[in-house]
């Protein structure tokens, strides 16, 4: 994060000049429209910017920014940028990936980018499905799923991003889609703002491969009734007709209710701040039926100490314990003799 | 040294030693090699080690496969390997002696522990009957010493429990050769005080049992004739004791140092290389970072991130790594940024021997990655040599913006040998010149960075590091346009771009200078070596000249790209002869790269070549 208090950039200052290469149509447009423009609001540089991302459509990403970029290989983007960023606490580093790069091939480096909470925004394009490579299901297709390599249906059981984020220590955790720009653009910010390991998983709509695949969330006529918004502070509550509700069960689940028939009092506050993971997981795992409402917004918020500060940290105490680097001493330190 | 040897008008002088200490894993043999290691150091021995471990961290205590071996050479002249065949070992248990009885040479000194031939543990060496009785021992000087029996004694009058005192039995070991063998007691009592400071009855205990051994071998008749080793007339200088893990740690910080930039360390712990993450996560003020990373795809990646920041990115690790980083490593030649993957060789494939040492990676390193992947690597030869191997790699991938892979193995990695410590202020800096201007003007005239625009003599590209103000451009591993960098399918282009890559690594050797051939330049036969098969070569090469036979040596630091002179040097001598621990990778490497009919010395049993072998090999043409 640059310290420098404003830096003034417009869009454009943001952009490439490489032709954005997606599938006409393909949610990815709208993600790369939100960013671009949310980074002016950011205060910081293009040339302190890094984006690093994997392999995948979605991992097309840094071509298209105007600031230092990595396109990898598949699945270590948070591998590289954890190098990136324990290099230079003063870079502000991105990560972009998708469902199959982050959570099948990278997984491991995921988590653990998580886990040590390094100073990175992580932004997760799920669309359910591998679409550079042409259509086969990913680890968060739905069981069923019908696919080049699943022609009787996927049977392995999905992940669930966020769960996997929270089991992981993620200490900044959301969700938004493609379709909503503003909305975007806020989680991101937010997610900018935390110092530490951001994750953020947004619905993204392969048109080519895997069309329609939030349809039943994310579509205007079915919003309303099924898209939640979390606002930290406030009852968890959506509904268009009927005032509906989160409320939580005597044994501890969390369940849809009418906000009449409980009483506004008896709906959960959303705090993204508590200590413990418990509701932001079970909040996660709201849709785990596809009958039930969505979530988005940041689920979880906490401090950790930052993986790169503490490096850093390290290294100044070292400096002060053991002072200026002197090679000549460190070639003596295991003792010496002398032959005349 | 301060302290005067009593009797060393005695002591029958020999111009070298080989003593080789085995006994349980549990029975502290390493620390005790260290110390008769450390003690001769600073008589001012040369010497060379060989600390030869199990390969279970806990097998069962007493089995041969439980059993920990350190071999070292101390000699009044300047030498480079451990030896062939101790003249001396010391076997703590009847598992020690089934696993290095063998290794002794003819008419040896054998000092056992009697008290440990017991049923129970000759049984788990798979002794049907006692061989201390039954002949297996006759031919050499056997000392049967009740050690354990004599460490208890000395050690009750201190209060020291039975079981405590047990423990300090090699120190028993180590005070008799130390009177066997002359060599100063005091600095072994003062280390053990420094040492052991936190626990008084360990101190007690050693001290006790290593003066007890000491005195038994003084006042015992058994002993007979002492012996000495004079110091070596080693060049004038300050020495220290060096490994190679921890001289490769070193040679990377004053990399850092010489290039003026910080080293970040990834790396995942493998043996044989850990030490070298251990030893560089001490040194946090000289500004290097350390992350072990969750596996070794992490680590190389943790390193190229770190590269791209501006950093001199290191990554550490055995075989099984440099596989797994493979794929990695081939991002690091697309992107063309300086990187240093440093390969511990250890017996392969998989698992393999992870103790044991090998150089069967050779083919891995120069050829392991997808697509048309050169990269640059070096070799280390010895313990020291890693010092300046690690410099030289890190100036390759700094001046050239490319990879390099370091090789090293488990022999070089443990081993150590005494160092005449460099003067540092006569390195040569490393130059490190960041882009921080544009270099070009786009299609409207405006000014533009070219990530692609290489230098004309090196081919290396700019390397512009984020922070830099205008200089934003995108890497990545799809095939880019020459020049600009932006990514490019076209036929032409991805020709010229392999071709451009492909020259840059062999522009390498330009910088090498004329290969030295070593010994006779006008011999029949050269040996060509490279790594760790230094020490062995060099001993055999010097015995067989002593018979008077000629014999020259080319060793390869670069084995990749191979000096610009060797097929011409290659191409004069009748035999050319390759030791390898492998199958013969740099031999098939030489025939195919200079259509000369060099012949392979392979050895894959996981340890290094001795003298004779290579010898032999001159000397009769066979094969070992
Ligand atoms: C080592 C390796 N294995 C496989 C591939 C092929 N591959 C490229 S992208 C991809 C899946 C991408 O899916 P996702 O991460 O969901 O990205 P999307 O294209 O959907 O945005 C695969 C399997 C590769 N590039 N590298
Ligand atoms: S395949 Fe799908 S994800 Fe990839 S660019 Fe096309 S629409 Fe987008
Ligand atoms: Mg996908």
């Amino acid at each position: 994060m640059s310290d420098t208090a404003v830096t003034l950039t417009t869009k454009k200052d943001w952009a490439s000049d490489q032709e954005v290469r997606w599938c006409p149509g393909c949610g990815d447009y709208g993600i790369l429209q939100a960013v671009q423009q949310v980074m002016p609001e950011l205060g910081v540089a293009p040339e302190n910017t890094v984006f690093v991302s994997g392999i995948g459509c979605s991992s097309r990403f840094p071509y298209y920014m105007n600031t230092y970029g990595m396109h990898s290989i598949h699945g270590r983007a948070p591998a590289i940028a954890t190098g990136v960023a324990t290099a230079r606490p003063d870079l502000d580093v991105w990560v972009i990936t998708g469902d199959g790069d982050g959570l099948s091939i990278g997984g491991n480096h995921l988590i653990h980018a998580l886990r040590r909470n390094v100073n990175l925004t992580i932004l997760m394009f799920n669309n359910r499905i591998y679409g550079l490579t042409k259509g086969q299901y990913s680890p968060t297709s739905y069981v069923g799923k019908v696919t080049k390599s699943t022609p009787f249906g996927s049977i392995d059981p999905p992940f669930n991003p966020l769960s996997v984020a929270l089991g992981a220590e993620a200490s900044f955790v959301a969700r938004t889609h493609d379709l909503d720009r503003q909305h975007m653009m806020e989680t991101f910010k937010a997610a900018h703002a935390h110092r530490g390991a951001s994750f953020v998983e947004i619905y993204q709509n392969c048109n080519v491969f895997n069309d329609g695949q939030f349809n039943d969330i994310t579509k205007r006529s079915v919003r309303d009734d099924m898209m939640i918004n979390l606002v930290h502070g406030e009852p968890i509550t959506f509904g268009s007709e009927v005032a509906k509700g989160v409320s939580m069960g005597d044994d501890g689940t969390l369940r849809i209710v009418n906000v009449d028939d409980v009483g506004i009092d008896n709906i959960l506050v959303h705090d993204k701040h508590h200590h413990s993971p418990s509701l932001a997981f079970a909040l996660a795992r709201l849709n785990q039926d596809d009958s039930s409402p969505t979530p988005f917004g940041v689920f979880r918020a906490v401090e950790r100490p930052e993986y790169s500060s503490e490096v850093s940290a390290q290294l100044a105490r070292a400096s002060e314990k053991s002072g200026a680097p002197d090679m000549d001493a460190l070639l003596r330190s295991n003792g010496t003799w002398v032959v005349d | 040294m301060t302290d005067t040897i009593d009797h060393a008008e005695t002591a029958e002088v020999l111009d070298r030693l080989v003593i080789r200490f085995a006994g349980d894993s549990g029975d502290g043999m390493q620390l005790t090699g260290d110390r008769f290691t450390s003690v001769s150091a600073s008589f001012g021995n040369d010497l060379s080690t060989f600390p030869d471990f199990p390969a279970e961290i806990r097998a069962p205590a007493g089995t041969v496969n439980g059993v920990s071996s350190f071999q070292v050479q101390i000699s009044d002249h300047d030498i480079t390997t451990p030896g062939d065949e101790p003249n001396v070992l010391i076997a703590m248990n009847p598992a020690a002696l089934k696993a290095d009885l063998h290794r002794l040479e003819q008419g040896g000194t054998l000092i056992v522990n009697t008290d440990a031939f017991d049923e129970r543990n000759l049984e788990k060496a798979e002794y049907y009957s006692n061989p201390l009785e039954d002949g297996t021992v006759t031919g050499y000087r056997v000392l049967r010493v009740p050690m354990t029996t004599m460490t208890k004694d000395a050690c009750a009058p201190h209060g020291v429990k039975q079981r405590d005192a047990e423990r300090s039995k090699n120190f028993f070991a180590l005070g008799l050769v130390s009177f066997m063998y002359s060599r100063p007691i005091e600095p072994t009592l003062e280390w053990i005080s420094e040492k052991f400071a936190k626990n008084e009855q360990v101190v007690a205990a050693n001290t006790a049992a290593f003066k007890a051994g000491f005195n038994f071998g003084e006042t015992t008749e058994m002993v007979g004739q002492r012996y000495e080793v004079k110091p070596a007339t080693l060049p004038a200088g300050e020495y220290t004791s060096i490994t190679g893990n921890t001289a490769l740690a070193w040679g990377l910080i004053a990399a850092g140092q010489l290039a003026d930039l910080p080293v970040t360390l990834g790396s995942y712990p493998i043996t044989p290389a850990s030490d070298i993450l251990h030893e560089l996560s001490k040194h946090k003020n000289f500004g290097v970072r350390t992350v072990q990373a969750e596996d070794e795809i992490a680590a190389v990646g943790v390193a190229l991130g770190a590269s791209f920041a501006g950093h001199l990115g290191v990554t550490t690790t055995s075989g099984p790594g440099v596989a797994l980083k493979s794929e990695t490593i081939s991002l690091a030649v697309s992107i063309e940024l300086p990187m240093i993957i440093i390969d511990i060789q250890r017996g392969g494939p998989s698992t393999g021997l992870p103790t044991k040492t090998e150089a069967s990676d050779l083919n891995l390193a120069i050829y392991g990655r997808h697509g048309e992947a050169q990269l640059p690597v070096v070799a280390t030869k010895s313990p020291a040599d890693c010092f300046d191997a690690a410099i030289e790699a890190a100036r390759i991938a700094l001046k050239y913006r490319t990879p390099v892979i370091l090789l090293s193995d488990g022999y070089i990695a443990n081993g150590s040998e005494p160092w005449k410590l460099p003067d540092i202020s006569t390195y040569e800096k490393i130059a490190v010149p960041f882009a921080t201007e544009t270099n070009g003007t786009d299609s409207e005239g405006r000014d533009v960075f070219h990530p692609y625009l290489r230098d004309p003599d090196t081919l290396a590209r700019p390397w512009a590091i984020p922070g830099t103000p205008g200089l934003m451009h995108r890497v990545g591993g799809l095939e880019k346009q020459d020049v600009t960098g932006n990514v490019n399918y076209t036929p032409d282009n991805h020709a010229r771009m392999g071709e451009l890559r492909a020259d840059k690594v062999a522009g390498v050797a330009r910088d090498y200078g004329a290969t030295e051939i070593m010994g006779d330049e006008d011999a029949d036969v050269c040996i060509v070596g490279w790594g760790s098969t230094w020490a062995a070569i060099d001993s055999a090469v010097q015995r067989t000249r002593r018979t008077g036979t000629k014999v020259a040596w080319v060793h390869i630091r670069h084995v990749f790209p191979l000096p610009s002179d060797l097929g011409d040097i290659l191409r004069r001598y009748k035999r050319v002869i390759v030791p390898e621990l492998n199958r013969g990778q740099l031999c098939n490497m030489l025939r195919a790269s200079y259509l000369v009919d060099a012949q392979p010395l392979s050895k894959v049993a996981g340890l290094p070549f001795s003298a004779r072998e290579i010898q032999h090999a001159i000397m009769e043409g066979g094969q070992s």
